[in-house]
């Protein structure tokens, strides 16, 4: 999908791979923990390289293990991951007009691979879906370039972790690294009053959130922080334009 | 250390399809769709929610609890990635800003 070579010949492409690869080292730190916990959780180490080349979701990776350890109900395990995984649910609510165009196992495929990271990154540099064919397919070369280079990092960092779980302590707190990365990209979109109200409200909510299930404390702060900045921006409308554009 | 459980591969392929059905869940339909202005509007808040609805908590929080002690190296790897961004404007400096922060505490000083 993402080694085409209609993607990797146009320039959109090594922007995706250049903007991924700051981050990639992040990334790669919280893939590797993700593979020592899976495996110190209870899977064995082929499990555990099952469920990092198939289920690609770091946080409901994390969510699902001790529920599969502990022998939990099967709709039980995917109702959480559901849960866990529902702001992709929004993301693609997002990302749909820059897709529809592709017929719908491209969309799905692409979809699948599009992380939390890929997705705010495309966002950040593509404020507006393509208006005619070649916009949209520089759109979709920059967004697989940047999904390569989580790909591979993910994979590649998990797959390490799951090889070196005797050896490396969850102690060392390595996994701190994946939340420094996310937090780069967070300053980066703080381009606007309201996106730094939209931080302060999501981060207060998720805090006083945290005894929800399922870590639903993530979607009732993204749904508080849009809700108060959609009030706010219709009694003080600010003169900005609709996105960030690249830093 | 090969073991294959073979209910945890169906709870494995199970979660597989999940992660599918949530990244791609509103381009299954191909019909003719868009969201309301609001929540076009609305989305150029959320990546931003989303992040630091995952990075606050693991910033301030351990165990369920707000920490009380400042004696904790998040906040300090947290602060010295941030002002390293103002600074010079990159993840990967943040990242590597903060970890220099974070391991000497933790690792050192227990914190």
């Amino acid at each position: 999908m993402f080694h085409r070579r209609e993607y990797r010949n146009r320039p959109e492409y090594w922007d995706g791979v250049r903007d991924q690869v700051s981050v990639a080292m992040g990334i790669g730190a919280w893939g590797l923990m993700t593979g020592v916990a899976m495996v110190q959780s209870g899977l064995s180490a082929l499990e555990a390289v099952l469920m990092t080349l198939i289920v690609y979701a770091g946080s409901a990776q994390l969510a699902a293990v001790p529920m599969i350890a502990a022998g939990a109900p099967l709709w039980v395990i995917l109702a959480a991951a559901f849960c866990v995984n529902l702001r992709f649910v929004v993301f693609s609510a997002h990302l749909r007009p820059y897709l529809m165009h592709l017929p719908r196992w491209e969309r799905l495929i692409k979809g699948y691979i599009t992380g939390d990271l890929s997705y705010v990154f495309f966002a950040r540099r593509f404020p507006h879906p393509g208006a005619n064919a070649e916009e949209l397919a520089q759109q979709q070369a920059y967004l697989m370039g940047n999904c390569a280079v989580n790909y591979v990092a993910w994979m590649g960092a998990s797959l390490v972790g799951i090889a070196l779980a005797n050896a490396i302590p969850v102690a060392w707190g390595l996994g701190f690294a994946g939340i420094l990365a996310l937090l780069g990209v967070l300053c980066s979109l703080a381009s606007s009053k309201l996106r730094f109200v939209s931080a302060g409200v999501a981060g207060a909510a998720a805090v006083a959130a945290w005894a929800l299930p399922l870590k639903l404390n993530i979607l009732v702060a993204i749904a508080s922080a849009v809700a108060i900045c959609l009030v706010l921006e219709k009694f003080r409308p600010e003169a900005q334009g609709p996105g960030a554009h690249h830093a | 250390m090969l073991d294959l459980d073979p209910w945890t591969l169906l709870t494995i392929v199970a979660l597989g399809c999940i992660t599918v059905i949530t990244r791609g869940f509103f381009f299954i339909s191909s019909k003719p769709w868009s969201l309301p202005h609001w929540a076009q509007r609305g989305l150029q808040y959320a990546p931003i929610a989303a992040l630091a609805a995952v990075v606050v908590p693991e910033v301030v929080m351990s165990h369920g609890e707000l920490i009380a002690t400042w004696k904790d190296a998040r906040l300090f790897a947290a602060a010295a990635g941030m002002a390293w961004f103002l600074w010079k404007r990159g993840v990967l400096g943040t990242i590597v800003c903060g970890m220099a922060v974070y391991l000497p505490l933790r690792l050192g000083l227990g914190w």
